[in-house]
């Protein structure tokens, strides 16, 4: 018998830590040797928030001020006719992405902050255009968030395809916390589907609703600036910021409400509490969450065989703590967190380039890439 | 005498509209602060992870004005000394008006235990060159 309640008793305390370990915004957060040394690849860049490759190998680069760089063989050109954009705060020209056909339709999608429209201040706008001796040309705006206002805060914004043709967008709440992002009817604390030519999609969750956004795919999110396409389920993954603790994790599903500011893991700055709820029927529940804040941006897969030892794993970049967390998956579940990059500096974008390498864009810095020993 | 009474009254006056428009700039420039520095500053001026410089009693602020005012205005970047600390970090422009830089610099200046009586006016703000002789 005795021999029993030690087993039992040896038995919880395993449960009990597996249980503990599931925990999420609870797994350590580790670091190991560098096995690796860094590499600069573009310097003297001022806030790198976007990149992306052209077929040649030259980065296409956007500069939150509204530069965009084209980085080939050591030299940078600045392509002309880009829009102008509203250079306040947290807005200015933000991401930028290949069509996944751009060899074959050569078209260039870009978010910025614009101040089309009325009102004055901004709000977020995505473009596709194309790229033409080093001009912006064939110009169309595909969506244009509404109303202007001059706050500075929650652009979003990140882009991403999937595998079925549509276009994925994020734009953050604008400083609206409590009218925008559990209102549909309302542009800000969404991610957006449109068809690859600014078309609604038929099957978007709120066409059917008369006065609904009919270009939202998911509401209250708070701020996502990061976003990727999972590599084996194609899925659509993004992370977005929390005020004081709360970062979240999440993927995307049709129409489903993540909750801001509902419920959250977060604080105001101040140090209050605006819900006492982190959770409730009908809304998602992060993959991941973290507390305190790491200020995530950029998001990607680690894929090929540059690093065997962390392929399938999701890069973060920590724009807060100067570092890229890599995050261990199970299925949807994070079984284990390293930190890269440590002291790199204040990390904007993360992501995989054409040759296989990781590829971190630091703001007043440049762009690096990690080369495995 | 009456000269007195009525320099006085003046003078007074005066004051007293001058507190006002600090007070008015300060009202203002606590929601510039919310919008614009408190991701990082936090709520008290001071960041407890200590990634960033206090604002809370800054040597900067009573000692450097006219650094504080550019880099309100223009961002800043590489090695800083903050009370004594060693900070190197960056801070990208946050792209406010003049008149907002003089806000928000009246709120830091008089909250958290700062006092400034001298305000910071958009004249003065204006007047802030981008290349700064350091």
């Amino acid at each position: 018998m005795k021999k029993h309640i030690g087993l039992c008793l040896v038995l919880s305390f395993f449960i009990a830590c597996a249980q503990q370990n599931k925990q999420k915004g609870d797994i350590a957060l580790s670091s190991q040797e560098r096995t690796y040394s860094i590499e600069s690849v573009v310097d003297g860049l001022d806030n790198p928030w976007g990149m992306t490759w052209l077929p040649d190998g030259s980065i296409l680069i956007t500069e939150k001020s509204g530069e965009l760089i084209r980085f080939n063989n050591g030299n940078k050109t600045t392509i002309q006719n880009v829009p102008e954009v509203y250079n306040r705060g947290q807005g200015g020209l933000l991401d930028i992405a290949l069509h996944p056909n751009y060899s074959e339709n050569n078209w260039i999608y870009i978010t910025y902050s614009s101040s089309e429209g009325n009102e004055s201040g901004g709000n977020t706008a995505l473009i596709r255009c194309k790229l033409s001796e080093n001009s912006l040309t064939n110009i169309q705006t595909l969506y244009k968030a509404a109303p202007n206002t001059t706050k500075g805060q929650h652009f979003g914004s990140r882009i991403e395809f999937d595998n079925d043709g549509f276009v994925y967008f994020s734009i953050g709440d604008r400083g609206e916390r409590d009218v925008n992002p559990q209102d549909i009817t309302r542009d800000g604390g969404k991610i957006y589907r449109l068809h690859d030519d600014g078309r609604i999609p038929k099957d978007n969750p709120f066409v059917n609703q008369p006065n609904a956004k009919h270009a939202i795919y998911t509401f209250g999110n708070r701020n996502p600036q990061g976003m990727a396409k999972h590599p084996s389920t194609g899925e659509i993954w993004m992370h977005e910021h929390g005020p004081k603790g709360g970062d979240e994790i999440n993927i995307l599903k049709k129409g489903a409400n993540y909750g801001w500011p509902v419920i959250s893991y977060g604080i105001n700055y101040s140090g209050t509490k605006f819900t006492n709820e982190t959770a409730r029927p009908g809304m998602e529940q992060p993959v991941h969450y973290w507390v305190p804040s790491i200020a995530p941006c950029g998001m990607a897969f680690v894929t090929g065989d540059k690093y065997p030892e962390w392929n399938g794993q999701l890069m973060v970049g920590s724009l807060k703590f100067n570092y890229i967390e890599l995050l261990k998956l199970e299925g949807d579940k994070v079984v284990a967190r390293e930190k890269i990059a440590e002291d790199i500096g204040r990390v904007r974008n993360v992501k995989l380039g054409p040759d296989g390498y990781i590829y971190i864009a630091i703001e007043g810095d440049g762009i690096v890439r990690i080369i495995p020993e | 005498m009456k000269k007195i009474i009525y320099l006085s009254f003046i003078l007074l006056v005066s004051i007293a509209c001058n507190d006002a428009e600090l007070k008015a700039s300060i009202e203002r420039g606590a929601v510039v602060y919310s919008e614009s520095c408190i991701r990082c500053h936090m709520s008290e001026g001071i960041d407890t992870n200590e990634r960033y410089p206090p604002l809370a009693g800054s040597n900067w602020l009573t000692e450097k004005r006219k650094e504080t005012i550019h880099a309100t205005k223009y961002g800043l970047r590489g090695e800083i000394t903050v009370n004594g600390v060693q900070y190197k970090d960056i801070m990208i422009p946050m792209g406010l008006t003049d008149e907002e830089v003089a806000d928000v610099l009246n709120y830091i200046m008089n909250s958290w235990g700062n006092t400034q009586k001298k305000k910071v006016t958009p004249e003065e703000v204006k007047e802030i060159p981008k290349k700064m002789p350091r």
